[in-house]
């Protein structure tokens, strides 16, 4: 099975954000960025899939920062191509827009299976992977949890709340939104992230097109308002669990 | 091009989900805005009864066919482009869950319709709709214009009050024909896979101390959960937690796990990423510690601790015990 792993930078959560002069961007001077961690399951599932049933893994980005070392690293992992699309389309650029460039960098690719995070943290026109499908004509399940090649098609079972699960048969070629993939997505070690910036290259292709209607536009960002918020308990760690204890009291939940 | 509504709405195993009344509700709000009608499209097989409980809709369009037995991202989606070529509404409002990800997209594609997702509000504002998104896990929100006569927002679940859509009534029905087709689907619905019964029911617990990626490794476990023995809780967890497997799927909390409601939410480690809020915020009382005074989960939190939790969570257990 040969599968596409389309994979996006997605700012780094963990790190402060803060909203430009105009309001309406992320200030990106300082951003630093990581990859999608919904990409790296639909990774994971790729080279799970690739090493019980043959086939290759390729990985495609956008240019942007650090898009290199996530292609190498997903060599690294065990991706057997990397393909950067190098129009300018830079963070934040809509998914409409994206899904458009990358239909017509697929549709000129052979796959069986195209595997995409469910979704990023930067979604604000819809999800990456349903748009591609709709774009390629090509069927698409989201908040997948499990892959399994069956006769030419995959069966899937796609997560719904509580716990309940639909199983799916997919003909391919398909897109599929991975919510998480069987394991833990891999690790690759820097050493060897090192020597695959050594030796492999990174295929370079222009899209031909990206004009797409998106037909929404941010007028505002901002933060969610403070204050409504949870009253801040401080002191040591003794006197936080003291005060913590109180409230409980209060609350009659602790006696 | 009409001035209506429309709501999608969304039902499993018979049963209308709540996110459809959420939906309802803000759709006469804004249907009164816009001069036009509150309409709920249901579609599946057998269901027309389920009218009955969207009372707060002008009108239901009701498109019945085997293929709508049950929900199938195609089919599902290849009918709702059909009702909605077919009408033009001025909004369709579709919820952002598993269901609402495979149709809102498709739509937007296939009917050519400018789409927000992730909206936690919707208004009129000028004649234009601009929506809310809860963006960047939950820390900005994004305030999007939506252009042209005729656009779709998917909005999270828990966004709106349900009671404002839950009317019983007897909505007009018109029923639809189904496009043809619509059997002819690549993908093809197999069967429903029921959660394991669990050693513990999570949404039975009035007190919870629920872990997430702050503890950082499975070895840290045992230090949260005996937190939750010395409070008579139970141990839950967002969704890292069960993906590494360090707690079974049935103590999940959040948008594909579990709906709780305890006296007592204790957040270790938690960030609150909206998929988890939405499973737990309407807890009586949330406690959460997280070393990020930004993370979300203080937005719902009561009380918030941003001191490192492998110093506070053994020193509250210890005093508890004492």
């Amino acid at each position: 099975m040969n599968i596409i792993v389309p994979v996006k930078q997605v700012p780094d959560l963990v790190e402060e954000l803060e909203i430009n002069e105009d309001g309406t961007d992320l200030d990106r001077d300082y951003l630093s960025y990581k990859l999608n961690e919904f990409d790296e399951h639909a990774l994971e599932e790729a080279l799970l899939l690739k090493e019980e049933h043959g086939g290759t893994v390729t990985v495609i980005a956008f240019e942007g920062e650090d898009t290199d070392k996530a292609l190498y690293t997903a060599i690294a992992k065990g991706a057997d191509r990397a393909v950067k699309i190098t129009n300018d389309l830079p963070p934040g650029t809509p998914n409409h827009v994206l899904a458009k460039a990358l239909a017509s960098v697929l549709s000129g690719m052979e796959y069986d299976l195209i595997l995409t995070g469910v979704q990023a943290a930067d979604d604000r026109d819809g999800q990456l992977g349903v748009l591609l499908a709709n774009y390629l004509d090509v069927p698409h399940v989201s908040v997948v949890s499990g892959v399994a090649p069956n006769n030419g098609a995959v069966t899937v079972q796609k997560e719904y709340a509580g716990g309940v699960m639909a199983e799916f048969e997919v003909d391919l070629p398909a897109v599929l939104g991975v919510q998480a993939a069987r394991q833990t997505p891999r690790y690759a070690p820097v050493s060897r992230v090192r020597q695959v910036m050594r030796q492999a290259e990174i295929e370079e292709v222009e899209a031909s097109d990206t004009e797409a209607e998106v037909g929404s536009s941010i007028r505002r960002m901002f933060k969610p308002e403070k204050g409504a918020g949870a009253q801040m308990l401080e002191g040591s760690p003794e006197e936080i669990a003291e005060q913590i204890i109180k409230i409980l009291q209060e609350k009659g939940i602790k006696k | 091009m009409s001035q209506d509504v429309f709501v999608v709405a969304e039902h499993l195993q018979g049963k209308i989900d709540d996110v459809t009344y959420e939906l309802l509700g803000k759709a006469r709000e804004l249907a009164g805005q816009s001069g036009g009608h509150v309409v709920a499209v249901l579609m599946g097989s057998g269901i027309q009864d389920q009218a009955g409980s969207l009372g707060a809709a002008d009108k239901v369009l009701y498109m019945e066919h085997a293929a709508l037995e049950n929900f199938n991202p195609e089919s599902y989606a290849k009918a709702l482009s059909h009702i909605l070529e077919q009408n033009k509404p001025r909004l369709t409002l579709i919820p952002n869950t598993s269901m609402g990800m495979d149709l809102a997209a498709a739509v937007s594609v296939k009917n050519n319709l400018p789409l927000v997702a992730y909206a936690t509000d919707v208004q009129f504002d000028n004649g234009q709709v601009v929506a809310t998104s809860q963006l960047y896990g939950g820390k900005i929100n994004v305030e999007s214009v939506l252009e042209g006569d005729s656009s779709v927002v998917s909005v999270l679940a828990g966004s709106f009050p349900a009671d404002a859509g839950k009317q019983d009534g007897s909505p007009a029905v018109e029923t639809v024909a189904a496009p043809d087709g619509l059997d002819q689907t690549r993908v093809r619905f197999k069967n429903l896979i029921q959660p394991e019964g669990g050693d513990v029911d999570i949404t039975q617990q009035d007190i919870l101390v629920s872990v997430g990626r702050g503890i950082q490794s499975e070895d840290n476990l045992p230090m949260v959960e005996e937190l939750a023995e010395a409070l008579g809780g139970a141990l839950a967890s967002s969704r890292p937690i069960v993906d590494n497997k360090w707690l079974p799927k049935t103590r999940q909390v959040g948008k594909s796990g579990l709906k709780v409601k305890p006296k007592l939410y204790f957040a270790v480690g938690i960030s609150g990423a909206p998929e988890h809020i939405e499973g737990m915020k309407d807890s009586e009382l949330i406690i959460a510690i997280n070393t990020d005074p930004e993370a979300p989960i203080f937005e719902v939190a009561h009380y918030g601790v941003t001191e490192d939790l492998f110093d506070v969570v053994p020193a509250l257990t210890e005093k508890l015990k004492s």
